[in-house]
């Protein structure tokens, strides 16, 4: 039983590693199973007998055949009443346990799991429909409100804090018959790109373990990774869920502005915040997404578009033409394969880029002149509006406070207790930046960088389709080899942060493998599309991802 | 008492206080207010002419008032006064992560109204920013609020000034209006209410996210009953539009005053004092006078100096707000066909009440009672409508219906006694059918139960008597009950026609007609 739910955590191989001749010896172990109802479902468990010292170090993955959906295939096995709910969220829950001290993803593992996928159960024997995600177990990134489980954001001013309410994407999958299995771990409310900003832990690369998951949904992107849960939802200011998918080799989504309800997202910077999904496979990902978006009145700047099936657009491999892609133009992004980023990396993004022309698309070097403005204009915004958000932790009303003889020193005490360095750094950078007299210098100039930015991306993708970027300038780096450097730290986010100045969405595909340092280390591709048509980013990561070589 | 009066009037330390301090609690204050300055009043205001004859004060006055709408600016919670502590709360409104804030479009609605009442601009497009300090009654250490574009802006109010105060009509300018969300209330336990001395504070959020609109005025008063004279009319629209309850006495409509004095003739403006939580227009006027004579005594004594140095650490305590464009709303963008179905929808302005009244023939002295209260003014306009002599409406309402409501604490919307029924006694008085005595003595009836007034007078038997030949021995019988008087009429003591008068009339309690009454007294005394 528990072979056949196989989650194909870390199932990323991808066809590049083959092209660099990473093929594994391992390989033909890890088909002992091959007569279960999913071949590659097997693929986990098997890497978790191989891996030894570090337990999900295993990257050169086999690769048989593309990355499939865990999430249809639970429910076709659910509604078969081949397996129940209670089976796949023990499953889940038995691996999150087992790896957890390893990994470190998760904040907090709900107590209420196994009951929520009993009555899933139940309501399948009453002939219910619990909905698209039945019994499906995700994890939800920290800064999301959970109603049954503590929400800290990643944060000690909200230790032990338990919202009154659910956060309106979190409600949402549990209309969708979800299962949510724990909260994950992150750079301390989204402020940071390695997970290691948390207040609480640092979270590990599966990949790796002695390199960094990414961030800020670097527990998220972890937990999937390691098959912790189906897929998870995290939040994306400034790459916060693409970058993590790169460097755990799944596959992110981060939604246009707007798409997905932010009500119930703990505020980092409101203007560029999105909340959006982390899975193993595109389809999981559009069947996260489909539950998700939508409009929010609850949410004044949620878009009240019409939502597609963004399934739909997805086509099965055995029916794709023999060049799904022709007609389509692609631009990729020539400021992100140049300087700044690892050779290493730019090639297994070029040699991605070969494989698109090989499905028919035109793929073309585009200029956005403004893209090297984004990440200055990006931190003063982005540290801006989080100085303003985070004035709501004062102690007051919520979470841990300082006794202190008068207010002020109330206020300080506990702030200076509650928060983080890298908090702390971008509270004390926002209020320098919006300060009398430096505003036009610094908040009011960004804004302008951010309108030529939106610009410039309307532009290039009235030229081409869709754009195309590394995700990262690098894999996965070593825990700790950043924390003293934050401003390093920062120029990592350099292919990503324009995309949440201009609100478009992005999705984050794992393209291949590079070795660093001995580990084998995924990296992905930035899809970046025009606004709300998610539905076009989802439909080529499909084909691509159906189509790339295995090995 | 002396520490009471500085923070009241806002005298130059209180300022430093109430900038570095945090704030004081309105309510504290309000009742310091309103007693201690009562006995000041007079000695105040009486010196107020001879202190202006060599300086001017200018004052400008900012004004929030309390939106009467249903739920919140933000979110759903009730906006009621008087609730349970934190029982109108919710996540938005108690700040709490990641709770968003949504317009209440209602606040918009009001903020057109109040605009174009006040001539103003509109802003067809605004947007809303986040005003950020830190405090225990500020759930989000922000508040939002519209910085620099307000949805209204450039417009006027007229008043007209108390008769008893030398009257004038006078237009003031109108900076602009913005939409913000009030904060919460602290309670400060034990000292009794005042924050020193409190051993803690307790937060109540329910007034937190209750919407407000500020109106900023441009420093056109003079004096304090100008700026008294402002507020009261910001109130009397503010009520007209049915936009709020605007009391200040109930803290719903609250001023904050700005005075400066310079000499006559100099251009540039003195050091301005403000004055907060003033709890009347009466309240404001003495403390604004008070302040006014503080200020030029200084400068008498040369002193102004020492205005302008307190005034400059004021300022440096002054909060830096870090305004910022509040990205979780979007921009607020009116449509012009909204703004116009409002503007065709605005009611009847008290000033143009007045200037109705005015032009009808009114003496001021009327217009100002008449026109003080929308509803007043409606059940004035009703009654005259349905056909009554306005000057004795006028005087009905004014006098008799007003003193009852004052004694039983009613309102007008109170009172049982229909326009049309109050027209009617009038004609009944104006006609002779009944006197005015009958009128006052059935009012309270009418007033309490309705009804018509014939069927209070027949009930009550209280028709005249117009008969002429009925009257004529009521008059012969008082003559003969009233010998001496008779005789000294006779003797030439003519004065005693009215005595008689007054005797037939008391002998029917009032009911006699008294122009046939009159005529037959004087036929009887042989006089024609």
């Amino acid at each position: 039983m528990a072979s056949s739910l196989g989650a194909q955590a870390h199932a990323h191989g991808y066809g590049q590693a083959q092209a660099h001749g990473y093929g594994d010896a391992r390989s033909a172990r890890f088909f002992r199973n091959a007569g279960d109802l999913s071949p590659s479902s097997c693929r986990f468990r098997a890497a978790m007998a191989t891996a030894s010292a570090s337990i999900l170090a295993s990257p050169a993955i086999p690769r048989s055949k593309p990355a499939a959906s865990q999430i249809s295939r639970l429910q076709t096995q659910l509604r078969k009443k081949e397996i129940s709910a209670v089976e796949i969220v023990t499953e889940y829950l038995d691996r999150l346990r087992e790896k957890e001290p390893d990994v470190k993803s998760f904040l907090h593992i709900s107590s209420s799991a196994l009951d929520e996928a009993a009555e899933i159960d139940g309501r399948l024997a009453r002939g219910d429909d619990p909905g698209p995600l039945a019994g499906i177990p995700i994890a939800i990134k920290d800064n999301l409100c959970t109603q049954g489980m503590p929400s800290t954001g990643g944060s000690r001013i909200l230790d032990g804090y338990r919202p009154p309410y659910d956060a309106t994407a979190v409600k949402r999958l549990k209309e969708s018959g979800a299962v949510l299995i724990g909260k994950t771990n992150l750079d301390e409310f989204g402020m940071g790109s390695s997970t290691e900003s948390s207040a609480y832990q640092v979270t590990s690369n599966p990949w790796d373990l002695s390199r960094v998951p990414g961030g800020s949904s670097g527990g998220s992107a972890a937990a999937v990774a390691a098959g912790q849960c189906a897929c998870a939802l995290g939040s994306d200011t400034g790459g916060s869920i693409r970058q993590p998918a790169s460097f755990c080799g799944v596959v992110g989504l981060k939604p246009t502005y707007g798409r997905v309800s932010r009500f119930g997202l703990m505020a980092y910077a409101s203007s560029l915040d999105v909340v959006g999904c982390l899975g193993t496979s595109v389809d999981d990902v559009s069947l996260l997404l489909n539950a998700i978006a939508g409009h929010d009145p609850a949410d004044a700047t949620s878009s009240s578009k019409v939502v597609p099936n963004y399934l739909k657009a997805l086509v099965p491999a055995k029916e794709l033409p023999g060049n799904p892609l022709a007609g389509m133009k692609f631009g990729i992004i020539k400021e992100t394969i140049g300087e700044g980023v690892e050779p290493a990396v730019a090639q297994v993004v070029k040699n991605a880029v070969v494989h698109l022309e090989k499905l028919g698309a035109v793929v073309q070097e585009v200029s956005l002149p403004t893209f090297s403005l984004g990440l200055p204009a990006y931190y003063v915004l982005a540290a801006s509006e989080a100085s303003s958000n985070l004035s709501r932790y004062d102690g007051i009303r919520y979470g841990p406070r300082v006794v202190a003889d008068e207010l002020n020193a109330m206020y300080g005490a506990s702030r200076g207790q509650g928060f983080g360095a890298e908090v702390k750094r971008r509270i004390l950078m926002g209020t320098y930046a919006l300060s009398a007299g430096y505003y036009d210098a610094f908040y009011k100039r960004a804004q302008q960088v951010r309108t030529l930015i939106q610009q410039d991306f309307k532009k290039a993708l009235e030229d081409g389709h869709i754009l195309l970027s590394p995700v990262a300038p690098s894999p996965a780096f070593k825990i700790g080899e950043k924390v003293l450097d934050p401003l390093s730290m920062y120029l990592g986010d350099l292919m990503t942060v324009n995309v949440n100045m201009a609100g478009l969405p992005a999705l984050s595909l794992p393209c291949g493998l590079i070795e660093d340092e001995g580990s084998k280390l995924p990296v992905g591709l930035q899809l970046i599309g025009n606004a709300f048509e998610e539905e076009e980013l989802l439909r080529v990561g499909h084909i691509f991802e159906q189509t790339v070589p295995t090995w | 008492m002396a520490m009471a009066m500085a923070m009241a009037v806002g005298s130059c330390e209180s300022i430093v206080l109430l900038y570095s301090q945090p704030r004081i609690p309105r309510s504290a204050l309000q009742i310091r207010c309103s007693s201690s300055l009562a006995s000041k009043q007079t000695s105040s205001s009486s010196k107020i002419p001879l202190a202006l004859q060599d300086f001017e004060a200018v004052i400008g006055v900012e004004t929030h008032v309390q939106l009467g709408t249903a739920t919140k600016a933000f979110c759903g919670c009730l906006s009621q006064y008087g609730a349970q502590p934190n029982s109108n709360v919710c996540p938005v409104c108690m700040g709490l992560p990641g709770a968003l804030p949504v317009l209440n479009e209602r606040v918009v609605d009001f903020a057109i109204k109040l605009g174009l009442a006040l001539n103003c601009d509109l802003s067809l497009r605004s947007k809303f920013d986040r005003k950020q300090y830190f405090y225990a009654d500020l759930p989000k250490g922000y508040q939002i609020s519209q910085f620099d574009i307000p949805i209204a802006r450039h417009g006027s109010i007229e008043v007209d000034l108390p008769v008893e105060y030398g009257g004038g009509h006078r237009k003031f300018g109108i900076t602009r209006v913005h939409i913000e969300e009030d904060a919460g209330k602290l309670v400060h336990a034990g000292g009794g209410g005042r924050l020193s001395g409190s051993p803690y504070s307790l937060v109540d959020l329910n007034r937190a996210g209750v919407p407000l609109l500020e109106i900023v005025s441009e420093p056109d008063m003079r004096t304090g009953i100008e700026a008294a004279e402002y507020a009261a009319e910001v109130a009397r629209v503010v009520k007209c539009l049915g936009i709020g309850s605007g009391s200040m006495a109930e803290g719903s409509l609250r001023c904050d005053v700005n005075v400066s004095v310079r000499p006559r003739g100099q251009a540039a403006f003195g050091t301005k004092v403000e004055i907060k939580n003033m709890n009347s227009c009466a309240a404001m006027h003495r403390a604004i006078d008070f302040e006014i004579l503080r200020q030029v005594a200084l400068h008498k004594e040369g002193l102004e100096s020492k205005i302008r140095t307190v005034t400059m650490r004021a300022k440096e305590g002054l909060a830096d707000y870090r305004y910022f464009p509040e990205p979780d709303l979007l921009e607020l963008v009116l449509k012009q066909e909204q703004v116009d179905s409002i503007n065709e929808a605005l009611p009847e302005l008290p000033n143009e009440t007045r200037r109705r009244y005015e032009a009808l023939g009114l003496s001021m002295q009327d217009v100002l009672v008449l026109a003080d209260d929308k509803n007043v003014s409606e059940y004035f306009d009703s009654t005259l409508e349905q056909g009554a002599d306005m000057k004795m409406a006028a005087n009905w309402i004014m006098g008799d219906i007003t003193a009852y409501l004052k004694t039983e604490k009613l309102s007008i919307s109170d009172v049982k006694i229909s326009p049309s029924v109050l027209a009617e006694l009038v004609t009944l008085i104006k006609d002779g059918t009944i006197s005015g005595k009958i009128g006052k003595e059935i009012l309270p009836e009418l007033i309490r139960n309705g009804g018509t007034a014939k069927e209070v007078i027949e009930a009550k038997g209280l028709t005249q008597i117009s008969d002429e030949a009925e009257i004529a021995s009521l008059v012969d019988k008082v003559l003969l009950e009233n010998p001496k008087q008779l005789e000294a009429f006779k003797k030439g003591k003519t004065k005693l026609q009215g005595f008689f008068e007054g005797q037939v009339m008391r002998s029917t309690n009032g009911r006699v007609n008294p122009i046939l009454m009159k005529k037959i007294v004087a036929q009887k005394l042989g006089l024609s």
